[in-house]
């Protein structure tokens, strides 16, 4: 592989950092003047001293080669992971071959690399070592039956909670408010069903929000009745559909599908940050296969998640789907090489054949809220305080989500267009489109919206 | 979305909504039987409502499309150069932790450069980055111009759609494409008489820039029937290319009901030196100022005038004296300021400026006097005068007759040319330091010619060994991060180690030295980095 191949735009590498401070301190670390003794290895190691306030420099180093996930050794403080000056270091590198001349790595660079590599290769040899089964088949089997019994519990006493709403009537839940769901979530976080506390705390933020909430409250009432009732005979139901249910109750999953070999699209990648967890969501496409894939990574609070596929890149690699279905999440398996720049765009559709799209998948997950589309030649169209996506040719128009219309992402989308059409890849759902990623008719990179 | 469904929503589901709504135990839902299965009935018809009205969900109608924006002929930024960018405007007041600068450059503070640098290119802005551009030039006025034009026709087409962003549609440069020009008689005289107040001074300064005549008949056939403050704002836009041909127009405006418009027009009339005003003026100016030969020396005498008669007030001069001034050095300042220079040198026996700044002056009327002249040659953009009032820099009395203010000198300098006003102030620091230079700093032009450069540096390396601290010089090393040629990057590596600390020195200052002087460097070669990414050809993308 050649460096070059790999080399990320500045847009990417910002796109690693945990947190708005950390890009903007980052960017300002990315230019030469901080920095000495730079360098890189064909490999895809960059490493470099970065002066700080401190006396001795701080040890910077990089190993870009993992691609999906690089790694990062600094000898600063911080807490923040990519700190600044790893941020820095790799916005100099996407500057250009100048300021990291290709070389050696000095010893402290180098321990760190190699021991990396030894690792990682540990791990590839022997993928069964570590993660494969339980040391006690017997112990384990014992205590999925003793989860399942507590979740069964967990969902009986919600299916009696909805009884009792119902039967009161949806208007007392708005003077309750927050708590009785919350306590409600409570008990299905004691139940070990975070699939189902989610659900319930969700509840909460729908009471007497907007016009039509007692309509919307009942949609998601009805739909967690219909998770109750198909985890309580989730043995009658088809394989995939239980799967389905067992993974939105919230128990873990693990890819368990044939490995896809493919030339995935980054199509678009955002964090959907919480106090505790910060999840991170990826859109691959994949060229060959037309399949559309969700990868999916967890921060703890104040660190980026692990996996980092800036926008814009393609993967030679396998993917293997998680049971269920829906069939969008995926696991990233074998990399075969580094992540490339790649100007491919994904074929699009129509806004009618998007929300064919979305009906379709419904029949096979029917709690899923929205699914990956990529639409062509639709124009940004101003619609009363709101905006929609309009088919070019045809009379038809999406609307965008309440949520995207607030985000400036919408005003990059619109300065994008100027009013003429664009090709936008982002979730369609019930609720609308939300926008993530746009092509300009003509050249020109993919622009993030999200 | 569920409104836009083309089919009309099953009644079944708006009852089960009110059922759910008011509760099984007072509303039996659709199709159940009453009692205890009730909810779970009503619950199990919701679920199958639903996920039956979300698989048939279809597009909405489309909203009319908005006209798409007007081309941009401009040729594409190069990559290097529209990431750069994209860092600019990351870097925006408020998104940081703030504090002590640090060693990094102020990449905000290189943005209004590397605007201009962008627009003289004639590069076209990127799509995507117009919203950041536009919010920059929300928060900062000064930036308004140089990011519209760089933001072009697109930025306009946005400014319709957000109203954030209006002020682009009021500020629209160069006229804007809206402004109808000179040749369209139909449009202008539409546009004038029933635009407002705004659009009627844009298109009066519009005009006034491509035909100044144009503009001047475009405003008096209105004249009367405008408002006082109107008149006022009318009149000023008159500054652009005044010339001769505005006396008769001028000379009207000096019997205007306004005062404020009176004045305006006879600053205006004073500033053209062949103006009829401009002789009244000499006339009396001349009166009040004469050569002594009495004495050893010859020696200037100051009569100031007795009285401020209905003449003088009409030609502008105002009569009554603000508090603590003297009524008679009052009228006697205004004559001299609105007195053209160039007949002085035949009044006071051919004596050049130099010779007239030089004589000595009876009865303390020295400072009234050149400050007057200050004030004339500030107005009447004379080089000639204001080199002479300006003196030598390096004059211990700081360059300037006694009474010249920091501020007045910055005029003066103003009119000389570029390379001699970067000159003289790079004597006054030499000779004085940098504590007066800031605003003298700020009217020489950019890039820093080079002996200006090297006598900022001096100085403040001269700061930097008096032992006090870098902020107090904050100012200049601000201008100097900005104005500076990259070149002298080179010439500060030797300032940036941090020098053993004097005796007396504040403590720790030599690190903050070394820091600022970093900073400086930093900035430079950023700035020459900037400046090679807008020259460098369409780099290799991947495909």
């Amino acid at each position: 592989m050649t460096q070059q191949g790999v080399r990320w735009t500045a847009d990417q590498v910002l796109a690693l950092a945990p947190d708005s401070t950390s890009r903007k301190a980052g960017s300002k670390l990315g230019t030469a003047g901080p920095w000495s003794g730079t360098g890189s290895s064909r490999e895809g190691a960059v490493w470099g001293l970065c002066e700080g306030s401190g006396g001795a420099p701080y040890r910077t180093v990089v190993d870009t080669a993992a691609g999906a996930a690089p790694a990062y050794r600094c000898s600063c403080p911080s807490r923040k992971f990519p700190c600044k000056h790893a941020l820095g270091l790799l916005l100099l590198w996407s500057g250009g071959e100048a300021a990291l001349p290709v070389g050696r790595a000095p010893d402290w660079a180098e321990q760190w690399i190699a021991g990396r590599r030894r690792t990682a290769e540990k791990g590839e040899a022997g993928p069964a070592g570590s993660g494969s089964g339980p040391a006690d088949p017997e112990g384990a089997r014992r205590r999925a039956e003793r989860r399942a019994e507590r979740i069964t519990s967990g969902a009986t006493e919600l299916e009696e909670r909805l009884a009792d709403l119902l039967r009161s009537g949806l208007a007392t839940a708005e003077q309750s408010g927050y708590a009785l769901w919350e306590e409600t979530a409570a008990r299905m976080v004691d139940a070990q069903a975070p699939g189902l506390a989610s659900r319930v705390r969700e509840l909460g933020a729908v009471a007497g929000s907007g016009a039509d909430w007692p309509a919307r409250l009942l949609e998601e009432c009805a739909l967690l009745h219909l998770l109750d009732q198909g985890w309580l005979h989730r043995e009658r139901l088809p394989d995939a559909l239980a799967a389905t249910v067992r993974a939105r109750v919230g128990l873990p999953s693990s890819a368990t599908g044939p490995p896809v070999r493919d030339h995935w699209l980054v199509l678009a990648q955002y964090d959907t940050p919480d106090p505790k967890l910060t999840t991170r969501r990826i859109w691959l496409y994949g060229t060959a296969s037309g399949l559309t894939a969700l990868l999916l990574s967890y921060g703890a609070a104040g660190r980026a998640p692990e996996l980092t596929l800036p926008v814009g890149l393609a993967l030679d690699a396998e993917l293997s789907a998680h049971p269920g279905a829906g069939g969008q999440r995926a696991s990233l398996g074998e990399q075969f090489a580094p992540p490339v720049l790649t100007g491919t765009r994904p074929p699009g559709v129509t806004t009618t054949e998007a929300t064919a799209r979305y009906g379709e998948i419904l029949r096979h997950d029917p709690w899923l809220e929205s699914v990956p589309v990529t639409l062509d030649d639709v124009v940004p169209t101003p619609d009363g305080d709101s905006w929609q996506l309009a088919d070019a040719e045809g009379a038809t128009a999406l609307p965008l989500t309440p949520a995207a219309v607030s985000r400036p992402g919408l005003w990059r989308l619109v300065a994008l267009s100027g009013g003429a059409p664009v090709r936008v890849f982002g979730e369609c759902g019930h609720r609308g489109f939300t926008p993530l990623t746009a092509w300009p008719t003509g050249a020109g990179e993919a622009v993030r919206l999200c | 979305m569920n409104a836009t469904s083309p089919l009309p929503p099953p009644p079944a589901w708006e009852d089960l909504v009110t059922a759910a709504l008011l509760g099984t135990d007072r509303r039996t839902p659709p199709g159940a039987a009453p009692g205890r299965a009730a909810p779970a009935a009503l619950l199990d018809a919701a679920a199958a409502e639903t996920v039956r009205r979300r698989v048939g969900l279809r597009p909405g109608r489309a909203a009319p499309r908005p006209t798409p924006a007007a081309e941009d002929p401009r040729p594409a930024l190069p990559v290097a150069a529209a990431r750069r960018l994209a860092f600019l405007l990351a870097d925006r007041p408020g998104t940081g932790a703030g504090g002590r600068r640090g060693t990094a450059p102020d990449l905000m503070e290189l943005l209004p450069q590397w605007l201009t640098a962008v627009n003289a290119r004639g590069f076209a802005a990127p799509a995507e980055s117009l919203p950041a551009l536009l919010d920059a030039a929300r928060g900062r006025t000064d930036l308004r111009p140089a990011a519209l034009e760089f933001a072009g026709p697109r930025a306009l087409w946005l400014a319709r759609l957000n109203p954030d962003w209006r002020f682009a549609l009021r500020a629209a440069p160069g006229g804007g494409a809206s402004l109808p020009g000179p040749t369209e008689t139909e449009r202008t005289r539409t546009l004038w008489q029933e635009g407002l107040f705004a659009e009627r001074v844009a298109l009066l300064a519009s005009i006034r820039r491509q035909d100044p005549d144009a503009a001047r008949a475009l405003l008096s056939a209105t004249w009367s029937t405008e408002r006082a403050e109107d008149r006022l704002m009318f009149l000023d836009s008159l500054r652009a290319g005044l010339g001769p041909r505005d006396e008769p127009f001028l000379e009207q405006a000096l019997t205007d009901r306004s005062r404020n418009v009176r004045a305006t027009a006879a600053e205006l009339l004073s500033a053209l030196p062949g103006s009829a005003l401009a002789a009244r003026m000499a006339v009396r100016a001349g009166a009040c100022v004469a050569v002594d030969h009495t004495g050893d020396t010859p020696t200037l005498l100051v009569e100031a005038p007795h009285e401020c008669d209905a003449a003088m007030e009409r030609d502008g001069v105002s009569a009554k004296a603000p508090p603590g001034r003297g009524e008679r050095s009052w009228w006697f300042g205004q004559l001299m300021e609105a007195a053209p220079l160039a007949t002085w040198r035949a009044r006071l026996g051919g004596r050049t400026p130099e010779q007239i700044v030089a004589l000595p002056v009876a009865d303390d009327w020295l400072g009234e006097l050149h400050a007057a002249w200050c004030r004339a040659a500030v107005r009447q953009r004379d080089a000639d005068w204001s080199r002479a009032l300006l003196g030598v820099p390096s004059a211990p009395g700081a360059g300037g007759p006694g009474a010249v203010s920091l501020a007045e000198r910055a005029k003066l300098l103003g009119t000389l040319p570029a390379a001699e006003r970067a000159d003289w102030v790079a004597g006054f620091i030499a000779a004085h330091g940098l504590s007066e230079a800031f605003q003298l700093l700020g009217v020489c032009p950019v890039p820093w010619a080079t002996p200006l450069g090297r006598s900022v540096v001096d100085a403040l390396n001269i700061a930097r060994d008096a032992g006090s601290y870098p902020w107090s010089f904050s100012g200049v090393m601000g201008l100097a991060e900005r104005c500076l040629d990259p070149e002298e990057a080179t010439h500060l590596d030797a300032l940036l180690a941090v020098p053993d600390e004097p005796e007396d020195a504040s403590p720790g200052a030599g690190g903050y030295w070394a820091e600022a002087f970093q900073r400086l460097g930093r900035t430079l070669r950023l700035r020459a980095t900037m400046t090679q990414e807008l020259q460098a050809p369409q780099q290799h993308r991947p495909a």
